[in-house]
């Protein structure tokens, strides 16, 4: 694969973004913005305008430099060179309390709630009304539901934030920006968390908000979002701003090239267009016999509270069965007690036959079960450990001499893996930490596919990482598939479930709610079923 | 023994644990961890020995052991907010310091290594059933049971204490709206430092002298209280009445050749074990607790 830049900025399709002069309408124009850490460059030169009263895409892949740029705008960082207009005035390296006097909000991607307050105190704090020298927390709640009801919500204010769903907590972020009177709107990846109902109660928010004379940016990368959503798009590639687009006539294919510098197979972020994805591997590669036989499956959770409830299920050699869901309904536990890292309370787990339950992981991983783990952080990798040391990591026992590891055959094995699967930089002596997201998945999906297995556990196997690399990872997951391997896929990216599985379960409060053929599993169903409503014609397969 | 004799040696008992434990709630609501309740408390007893003998009066006192208090908990401020340093750490190091600074001064200022000669404090002492109207004029037994509503009122009612909540928990969330987390939680610990010393305020003027480490380990006790009140004011309160009832009960108890001695003795330490293990699992500490960014 030729990735990296070079094949023409914006590649011809929209107007080139430098140079050009504030236009008169903009409330954000943002000029030739610097921003380095240590030796990354986050921001080149990158620009950015935004009209009023529109809703604004910025997207890019990871590391592109949106939300470096944002930050910038909304006072949590200042450039080391560039302009920032707001309104006209320039206000370049200001800080967080001027922003948000000059009416800029932000919703940050991890959400900036204190669990324990309530929705009242959540919004107020930092300007809470006083009476006296106490806080008048009645007034605290008329205020908070008096603007909730202004802008559609519905919320009660006294209730405690760590008691919401995650949409209703995003409905918190949006409403403290809309107390401090925000009329520009950030919103980073605001949907990454969100279930398939709930992005739409969010684009019906964000709509209104336009309408009533709001201005709105928003970070992405999922490109049937930005169709969807947006006025106007603004596409950026290694800190630089590489595209500027009105939607209405721009396509995914002209986003897509514009964001990785090249063409790039659409299957991801689009199943709807279906286009070009073959369903159904070939009859000859799928084994009858299950590979991987889930029965009536119980796990705990950290407070032993009871996480997966009697979940059965089988995947065949040759298939991928494909789990979708809101975080936090099981997935975590599921995986992790197939993969040995959690106990089950009851249930068994079959491994082409043979009971693994009570085997540990190192066992499981002999007999053939391989693990992507879902926090690459946590689980895959030791950050610090050089690319070649992450490569053995749990496989280290084939890699020793009689004196201990076996150097040679460590960095033998090392250089194959980072040709394989294309890992870059390409020096095995690098530690992990040094390497990208996508990079690092990519160590991680080396080493447990590169190797020996008949199961394949793939949990999140793109989470963080940029479109290239997830491409690449679907590539090999599909590879695998068709040589026969069974593959259990667990996403909350249900675009990506639905671009690979061959079957679709669906979960939801802890229980596998449905497992559907991948011809009856469509968006709306799939929807339905991971809000925990069941949908009207369900049919399991 | 009286009932009204009884609770009336309970409260003497329970106000040094009131004011530290009231300090120790609110400096680790903003995330400060109050180990150093133990050496705020002897820091306190000696400034107030040493105001009230050389100020001829207990005000004076009460005075100095605020001050001691105050430069105190700034420091554990400066150390672990200013420098980042580990909260442990420095809590161990601000005790050992107390213990040094005290026995040292104690020696410059009065010659001696064992205690200071008499100082002035406020309590007229009457023994017996009329104990706990006696009580009554001494201000800092009113002023430890006040602190605990205070200090829920602070935490609960006001601005201030939002901003402590927010904080202790979610400093991040805190910093994105525009609250100063350094400056709440420079303000937490320093009020810590000033309520743990009036509770060693109080040792030292109820006993009219200080001796060498006198606060003998009631920091730890008032700051096992806290965690069994789940840090809550006003249960943390209730368990320093807990725990000087127990106290109170053994000292009774002794008198009696019923029981060995030892066993009596163990009697608030066994009471302070199963009460935190009874706890264990159900006790949340505010999430930012003790991290340093």
């Amino acid at each position: 694969m030729n990735a990296e830049r070079g094949s023409g900025v914006g590649t011809g399709d929209s107007a080139d973004a430098h140079g050009q002069s504030p236009s008169p309408s903009a409330v954000v124009s943002m000029y030739g913005i610097e921003k380095r850490f240590g030796a990354v460059q986050a921001n080149r030169g990158a620009s950015l305008e935004v009209a009023a009263g529109e809703i604004h895409a910025l997207v890019g892949e990871n590391g592109a430099g949106k939300s470096t740029l944002m930050h910038i705008l909304s006072g949590l960082l200042a450039p080391d060179a560039g302009t920032v207009r707001v309104d006209g005035t320039t206000v370049t390296g200001w800080s967080t309390s001027d922003a948000i006097r000059a009416g800029v909000g932000m919703v940050h991607q991890h959400f900036m709630l204190v669990p324990t307050l309530t929705i009242a105190d959540n919004v107020v704090l930092g300007r809470e009304p006083r009476r006296g020298m106490a806080m008048d927390v009645a007034r605290a709640q008329r205020d908070v539901t008096e603007v909730a009801t202004r802008y559609g919500f519905s919320i009660d204010a006294r209730r405690r934030v760590g008691d919401l769903s995650v949409g209703e907590a995003q409905r918190v972020e949006i409403l403290k920006a809309l107390f401090r009177g925000a009329q520009i709107l950030i919103l980073d990846e605001p949907t990454a968390v969100l279930s398939p109902p709930e992005v739409q109660e969010l684009w019906r928010v964000l709509r209104a908000l336009r309408d009533g004379g709001g201005t709105i940016i928003l970070i992405t990368h999922k490109l049937d979002e930005v169709i969807e959503i947006s006025d106007r798009i603004t596409v950026m590639r290694h800190g630089q701003t590489v595209a500027r687009m009105d939607t209405p006539t721009a396509t995914p294919a002209d986003i897509a090239r514009a964001m990785v510098g090249r063409d790039v197979l659409l299957t991801v972020g689009h199943p709807s267009s279906g286009a070009g994805r073959v369903h159904g591997p070939e009859a000859s590669v799928r084994s009858a016999a299950p590979r991987l036989t889930v029965v009536d499956l119980e796990v705990a959770g950290a407070h032993h509270e009871r996480r997966v409830h009697g979940v059965s299920f089988t995947v065949a050699g040759g298939e991928i069965v494909g789990i979708a869901g809101v975080e936090g309904n099981g997935q975590t536990e599921l995986v992790e007690a197939i993969a040995g890292l959690r106990a089950a309370r009851a249930g068994r787990i079959l491994l082409g036959g043979r009971d693994i339950t009570t085997l540990p992981v190192r066992d499981r991983a002999s007999l053939g079960l391989a693990h992507v783990p879902e926090d690459r952080h946590r689980r895959g990798l030791v950050l610090d450990y050089s690319v070649a040391d992450n490569l053995i990591l749990g496989r280290q026992h084939a890699f020793v001499s009689h004196l201990g590891l076996d150097r040679a055959r460590i960095a033998q094995n090392a250089r194959a893996r980072i040709e394989q699967f294309d890992i870059r930089p390409t020096d095995p002596s690098l530690p992990a930490r040094a390497l990208s997201g996508g990079n690092q998945q990519k160590i991680v999906v080396a080493r447990e596919m590169g190797g020996e297995f008949t199961v394949l556990l793939a949990a999140q196997p793109t989470r963080g990482v940029d479109v290239g690399a997830i491409e690449f990872i679907h590539a090999q997951l599909r590879a695998s598939r068709d040589a026969g391997k069974a593959i259990l896929l667990v996403s909350a990216e249900l675009s990506e479930v639905l671009a690979l599985a061959d079957r679709v379960g669906v979960m939801s409060g802890g229980r596998l709610v449905a497992l559907l053929s991948r011809d009856a599993a469509t968006m709306d169903v799939l929807g339905l079923w991971m809000t925990g409503a069941a949908p009207p014609a369900a049919g399991a397969a | 023994m009286s009932i009204f004799a009884f609770a009336a040696q309970t409260i003497r008992i329970a106000v040094p644990y009131l004011f530290a434990a009231a300090g120790g709630t609110l400096a680790e609501r903003s995330g400060i961890i109050s180990l150093t309740l133990e050496g705020f408390m002897l820091t306190g007893a000696f400034c107030a020995a040493l105001g009230s003998y050389y100020g001829g009066n207990s005000w004076v006192g009460v005075a100095c052991g605020m001050g001691g208090g105050l430069v105190f908990g700034l420091l554990h401020g400066v150390v672990t907010i200013r420098y980042r340093a580990d909260q442990v750490v420095s809590g161990v190091a601000i005790n050992l310091l107390a213990i040094g600074v005290t026995r040292f001064f104690l020696h410059l200022a009065f010659g001696s290594s064992s205690n200071s000669p008499r100082v002035p404090g406020f309590s007229t002492v009457v023994r017996g059933e009329g104990m706990l109207a006696g009580m009554l004029p001494d201000p800092l037994i009113a002023l430890g049971l006040f602190a605990v509503p205070a200090v829920a009122w602070a935490i609960y009612r006001t601005p201030f204490g939002l901003r402590v909540r927010a904080v202790g928990e979610f400093p991040q969330a805190a910093e994105s709206v525009g609250v100063h987390v350094a400056r709440v939680r420079y303000v937490a610990v320093a009020l810590s430092g000033v309520l743990a010393a009036l509770g060693g305020t109080y040792l030292a003027l109820d006993q009219h002298q200080f001796t060498d480490n006198m606060s003998a380990g009631r920091g730890y006790i008032a700051l096992a209280a806290m965690i069994f009140g789940n840090w809550d004011p006003v249960r943390g309160g209730l368990a320093c009445l807990l725990f000087a009832a127990a106290e109170t009960l053994q000292i009774q108890l002794q008198g009696t050749q019923a029981i060995p001695s030892q066993f009596v003795q163990m009697i608030p330490y066994v009471l302070t074990i199963v009460a935190l293990a009874g706890m264990v699992g159900k006790s949340t500490p505010p999430a930012a607790l003790g991290k340093s960014d």
